[in-house]
């Protein structure tokens, strides 16, 4: 009787010897709620105005189309080129000692800092066909500025400081004795990277690509002075979406900030699940 | 399959002493031989300059009777088990212990087949599939220890392959090592700073102190006839006692031993004595000779450690089986006779 009742007295659930469970995921429900989901809620809302059929004709329009395959294009070109080139700068950055290595250091960052329409402007006059880079490519027939490889290099620009921030930390800690052992293991220097240091640093990289990409996605002010912003040929999304909401649609905006919003969360859903994949027995 | 170190010499920039000069030494083939010294005496730097890790300033490093001295690692045909075991974190078991196979393009069948063999050998059948992770420490450094051993290297380095672990499986994986090692009798080189593992595991040991070599000799010859009071006070505990010579005789806080040959009158010395090597008596039986009195006891198990202060200010440690000190009938606060089974003696201009 005594042992029944004292069985189904309910256990008070506790946080391990961790406290503040419930305090701190219920303060980060509420913060996200707010600061993301509200917003997003509003224009799910918004774009809901709309009648299936407009909601369609809105974001299936070629210009709307034109624009989605610039965005993805080019933030995945940018993303790509920062996950190939990031980790060599990254590399230099942690492997090596040189004069002005801390210049280099705060170079890295400076486009995190820089109003990226600063950011825009000047590659704009480099690259333009008066600029002191742009006149020579020119002669070659090839168009930066004013063209979708313009919107590309941009967000290349924008997105490299995540890849060199995300892998240089792992490259730093990465144990030295790991490259001793394959070297006695018989495996020369690029084997060596190929088949130990990239497979770890592989998770930072993903990570990296995945911010850098996302970055791309939402960016506005450095890609509107290179682009030239001609409609089906170098207008991003964002800008498209400043377009329909200067002529008063803003259910139209809505939409298709509704199919940008869908489409960046699948991916970094899918990046996500890659990396839970590549980190799989890494961590217990 | 030896070893040979002549006159090797590594110098690290910013470094007041070289971390290793002039060090020689032969590990003979098929046998264990450690290098055994404090922290910073330069073992592991000798141990890298033979796996090619490291490159020597000065000198020669040869295996088998070939120079390898400008080898790059990769063609040395060495294992290296490193301390922190430096296994692959993204591959299986399988995949590290094939590593070097897998490098050395060996058909997959083949690696499979012998990757078999090592985890059997390391007694690890049925782990292949896990990762590094999923193991405990002893698990981890036997996977070490099979991924330098697929290779079938020519020699065997260990890096300190016992700190990282706790006392009891360090004390397993010593065993297991002996056994290891019983079976595929690769030559072996073993850094270490316990002396215990060291006297333990090896045929041979080098003792190593401030990058130089102290002594070279068989674990019982560095315990019983340690070369410099270095040796003989990292190697085994030592009661340490000084004083002066006096008409051959070593005149030590009360007790006197034969003076080293040679010794002047005047000369001071240090004695290096064993706590087991001091055999004590009532002093009522032993009236003349040394006196001392037990200033503190403590039994551990079966043996008794006592403190023995002597006539000077000196104390001398000593242990014995507590069955022998319940025979004698002494306790804590009385006064014996001492006697020295066995001592080294230094004289002090020989510090080393």
């Amino acid at each position: 009787m005594m042992e029944a009742a004292l069985r189904s007295v309910p256990l008070r659930r506790r946080g391990g010897v961790l406290p503040g469970y419930g305090l701190a995921l219920g303060f980060t429900v509420l913060y996200l709620g707010l600061l993301v989901l509200l917003p997003l809620g509003a224009l799910v809302l918004k774009a809901s105005t709309l009648s299936w059929e407009g909601f369609v004709a809105a974001v299936t329009g070629p210009r709307a189309l034109a624009a989605y395959r610039l965005s993805f294009g080019a933030s995945l070109v940018g993303a790509l080129v920062n996950a190939l080139f990031g980790p060599v700068v990254a590399w230099v950055l942690a492997r090596y000692d040189f004069p002005g290595k801390a210049l280099l250091d705060a170079l890295v960052d400076l486009p995190f800092a820089l109003p990226t329409s600063v950011a825009g402007i000047a590659l704009t006059a480099v690259y333009s066909q008066n600029g002191w880079l742009g006149q020579h490519l020119a002669k070659w027939g090839l168009q930066v500025a004013f063209a979708p490889a313009g919107v590309a290099l941009a967000l290349t620009f924008v997105g490299l400081p995540f890849v060199v921030r995300s892998v240089q930390p792992v490259l730093q800690d990465l144990d030295p004795h790991l490259e001793e052992a394959a070297a006695v293991l018989g495996a020369g220097r690029l084997r060596t990277v190929a088949w130990v240091v990239l497979p770890a640093l592989f998770p930072a990289l993903l990570t990296g690509f995945a911010l850098s990409f996302a970055r791309a996605l939402g960016e506005y002010g450095s890609v509107v002075f290179i682009s030239g912003n001609m409609p089906l040929r170098t207008e991003i999304v964002p800008l498209l979406i400043v377009t329909r909401l200067e002529q008063y649609d803003e259910a139209g905006a809505t939409a298709i900030g509704v199919v940008m919003l869908g489409a960046s969360f699948l991916l970094l859903l899918v990046i996500n699940a890659l990396q839970a994949r590549a980190l799989r027995g890494r961590k217990r | 399959m030896s070893v040979t170190v002549e006159h090797l010499t590594r110098r690290f920039p910013g470094g007041s002493h070289p971390a290793a000069e002039d060090v020689s030494f032969h590990a003979p083939a098929g046998a264990v031989t450690a290098l055994l010294g404090p922290s910073g005496s330069g073992k592991t730097t000798v141990l890298r300059a033979i796996a090619g890790l490291e490159e020597a300033d000065a000198g020669r490093v040869s295996i088998c009777g070939e120079d390898c001295t400008r080898m790059p690692p990769q063609r040395r045909g060495v294992g290296f088990v490193f301390q922190g075991y430096a296994l692959f974190e993204h591959l299986t078991v399988r995949g590290n212990v094939g590593f070097g196979l897998r490098v050395r393009g060996v058909s997959r069948k083949e690696r499979d087949a012998r990757v078999d063999e090592l985890l059997e050998l390391v007694q690890l059948q049925g782990y292949g599939e896990r990762y590094p992770s999923q193991l405990s420490g002893g698990q981890r450094q036997r996977v070490a220890f099979a991924r330098a051993l697929a290779t079938r290297p020519r020699v065997l380095l260990l890096d300190e392959p016992f700190a990282a672990l706790d006392t009891r499986v360090r004390v397993e994986l010593r065993a297991w090592l002996r056994e290891l090692h019983e079976q595929t009798h690769v030559t072996t080189l073993l850094v270490t700073h316990d002396q215990e593992e060291a006297l333990e595991l090896a045929q041979q040991v080098v003792v190593m102190h401030e990058g130089r070599v102290r002594q070279v000799g068989t674990s019982l010859e560095v315990y019983d006839r340690p070369a410099t009071p270095f040796v003989a006070s990292f190697i085994g505990n030592a009661n340490v006692l000084r004083g002066h010579v006096q008409g051959g005789r070593a005149a030590l806080g009360g007790l006197t031993l034969d003076a080293p040959g040679g010794a002047p009158d005047g000369a001071r010395v240090h004695a290096f004595v064993r706590p087991h090597e001091v055999r004590i008596a009532r002093a009522v039986e032993e009236p003349s000779g040394a006196h001392a009195v037990i200033s503190a006891l403590t039994r551990v198990g079966d043996s008794v450690k006592l403190s023995l202060q002597l006539a000077g200010r000196d104390t001398l440690m000593v242990h014995m089986a507590h069955a022998e000190l319940e025979a004698l009938g002494l306790t804590q606060g009385e006064r014996v006779a001492v006697g020295i089974r066995n001592a080294r003696l230094f004289v002090e201009e020989h510090a080393g």
